[in-house]
C-alpha cells in the first residue's frame, strides 16, 4: 500500500446460510467475502421458479436464508470446478425476485441496477443485494470450489447449480436499509478529475 | 481468380474466436491500466486491479475472459477475385464459431427464436456475418464476441440535421448515463452518425472494434470524441458503476453519408471485455 493513499476497509467474511441477522450487519460499501453453499439463477430459471410459486407449488430449493447468484457459467475446462462465472446484469431478475425475497431468500448476487419493487422486498425482508464485478468472470471463479446442478439441467447454463465458494468476492451495492452505493458512489465522484 | 478452401475460413474463424476469448488485446489492458493509475475512488481503484488481474489470468489459465462469450458477429471484406471452393462461404464462418465455441470451452448463449420458444442452438451460431465485396484478391475478417449486458444498453435516435452536434453529443452522453452500472464499466462506447437506421446501427458495432488509442482521422470527429469522452467520465459511473472517474476507456465514432432529412445517430455500448480481432486470408 503505497503512503497517503486511500484505502479500502478490511473485507468482512461472511459464512452461509445467510441469516438475517447477518444480513442486519451489512451495509453498502462493505467489501465481503463469502463462504459456503450459494446457488446460481438467471433469467430462464427465475422465470420457472415464480411459476411454480404462482400455481402453489413447492420450489426445488429452500430459499430461506440463501443467496442466488445470477450467472450463467462457461463450460467448466478439464481440471477446472467451473468455468468462467461473472455475474449477468439483475435488473432482468427484478420481475421475479420481490417474491423469492418474500420466500426467504437473503441475498442475491449480481452487477449493475436494481428496481425500486426489489429494494421495497429487501427493506420489508431484510435481504441485501451484492455487486460482483463484471468481467472478472476468471478470478471469481477462482473462489468457486465445486459447482453441482439441482433443478432445469435442460436450461444448460441457466440451470440452477448449487455452488461449494470460499472468499467469493463481493462489494454490498445494496444493504437492507435501502442504502445504494450505485447512487451514492456516483454522486460522490460525479464532475470529480 | 485466386481459390480459397471454406475450411480454411473456418479454421482462420476458429482460431481468431478462441484467440480473443482467453486474451484482451494489449490496447485494452493500457486502457485499463491508465485509467487504475488516474482512479481516485478506492473501490473503482480496486475494480480496475480486479479485471486487470483477471484479464492476466485468463490470458495464462486459458479461459474465457468474461462468462458471457458473447454472440459472434463477423465484417468480411472479400475480395472479388476470390473464388471460394468446397463449400458455402457463411456455412465455413458458422462452422468457425461452432468450433471454437465447442473445443474452447465458451459458453453458447444463442436461442434460435428470440420470442416464443428460446431454445439454445447449443453451439453459439448463427453468426451476424457482414459481407462487403472489395477490390483484390484476399479475404479480411474482422470479428467480435459481443456480450449482452453492454449490448442490451445500446440506443439508436433517429435525430433531425438542426439537432446537429450538440444533439449527438448529448445522446451519446445520454445513452451511457441511462445505462450506469449495467454494461460493466468502464465501457468503450462505439458510434455512427448518419447513414440509414440500420447502417448507423451497423457501423455504431463496427467503431466498438477500433484499436483503444488510435486517433479518428477526421480531427473535427477526433474533437468530439474526446469531448464525449470527457463528459462521460465526468458523470460518476465509475468502474462497475459503484463511483468513480473511470466509466468510459474510449468513445469511437464513424459517420456515413445521410439523407438531407436525417441525422440518425446509433450508440453500442461494449463492456471492459473488449474483444475483437483481425485475420487475412
Amino acid at each position: 500500500m503505497r503512503k497517503g493513499e486511500d484505502t479500502m476497509a478490511e473485507a468482512k467474511r461472511i459464512q452461509t446460510p445467510l441469516t438475517k441477522e447477518k444480513v442486519a450487519g451489512l451495509t453498502a460499501g462493505d467489501r465481503v467475502l463469502i463462504s459456503g453453499t450459494i446457488y446460481t439463477g438467471r433469467d430462464a430459471a427465475h422465470k420457472r421458479l415464480v411459476a411454480l410459486l404462482e400455481e402453489g407449488k413447492e420450489l426445488p430449493l429452500d430459499l430461506r436464508d440463501q443467496i442466488i447468484y445470477y450467472v450463467g457459467p462457461a463450460p467448466a475446462p478439464p481440471g477446472k470446478a467451473i468455468g468462467s462465472a461473472g455475474p449477468t446484469s439483475s435488473y432482468r431478475m427484478d420481475r421475479y425476485a420481490p417474491l423469492l425475497i418474500e420466500k426467504g431468500l437473503t441475498g442475491m448476487i449480481g452487477k449493475g441496477l436494481r428496481g425500486p419493487a426489489v429494494i421495497e422486498a429487501m427493506k420489508a425482508h431484510q435481504a441485501v443485494y451484492f455487486a460482483a464485478t463484471g468481467g472478472a468472470a476468471v478470478v471469481i471463479a477462482q473462489s468457486i470450489i465445486s459447482q453441482e446442478i439441482i433443478a432445469y439441467e435442460d436450461l444448460g447454463t441457466e440451470a440452477i447449480h448449487r455452488l461449494e465458494v470460499k472468499d467469493f468476492p463481493v462489494i454490498v451495492a445494496i444493504d437492507s436499509h435501502g442504502n445504494n452505493l450505485y447512487e451514492t458512489g456516483r454522486k460522490e465522484y460525479q464532475n470529480k478529475k | 481468380m485466386r481459390e480459397i478452401k471454406a475450411a480454411l475460413i473456418t479454421e482462420k474463424v476458429k482460431q481468431l474466436f478462441l484467440k480473443i476469448s482467453y486474451e484482451i488485446g494489449d490496447d485494452v489492458l493500457c486502457g485499463l491500466r491508465a485509467g487504475k493509475d488516474k482512479e481516485i475512488s478506492p473501490i473503482g481503484k480496486a475494480i480496475l486491479e480486479e479485471i486487470i488481474a483477471n484479464d492476466t489470468l485468463a490470458a495464462k489459465e486459458g479461459m474465457a475472459v468474461c462468462q458471457d462469450t458473447g454472440m459472434a458477429v463477423v465484417f468480411a471484406e472479400v475480395g472479388q477475385e476470390v473464388h471460394i471452393t468446397e463449400g458455402d462461404f457463411q456455412q465455413a464462418i458458422n462452422q468457425g464459431v461452432r468450433e471454437a465455441y465447442a473445443e474452447g470451452y465458451l459458453r453458447k448463449s444463442v436461442v434460435s427464436d428470440p420470442l416464443f420458444d428460446r431454445k439454445n442452438t447449443q453451439d453459439n451460431t448463427p453468426a451476424v456475418i457482414y459481407t462487403d465485396i472489395v477490390p483484390g484478391d484476399s479475404v479480411k475478417l474482422a470479428v467480435t464476441a459481443k456480450g449482452f449486458g453492454s449490448e442490451n444498453m445500446s440506443r439508436l435516435k433517429m435525430l433531425t440535421p438542426a439537432d446537429g452536434q450538440q444533439g449527438v453529443l448529448d445522446f451519446i452522453v445520454e445513452t451511457v448515463s441511462l445505462a450506469g452500472p449495467n454494461p460493466c464499466p468502464p465501457v468503450v462506447v462505439g458510434v455512427c452518425v448518419g447513414g440509414t437506421m440500420d447502417k448507423a446501427a451497423q457501423l455504431a458495432k463496427k467503431a466498438t472494434m477500433r484499436r483503444l488509442g488510435s486517433l479518428n482521422p477526421d480531427a473535427r470527429y477526433q474533437a468530439l470524441e474526446e469531448k464525449a469522452l470527457e463528459q462521460i467520465n465526468a458523470s460518476g459511473i465509475g468502474p462497475g458503476g459503484l463511483g468513480g472517474l473511470t466509466t468510459a476507456l474510449a468513445v469511437h465514432i464513424d459517420w456515413y453519408p445521410t439523407h438531407i432529412a436525417g441525422l440518425p445517430v446509433a450508440v453500442n455500448i461494449c463492456c471492459h471485455a473488449v474483444r475483437h480481432g483481425t485475420v487475412e486470408i
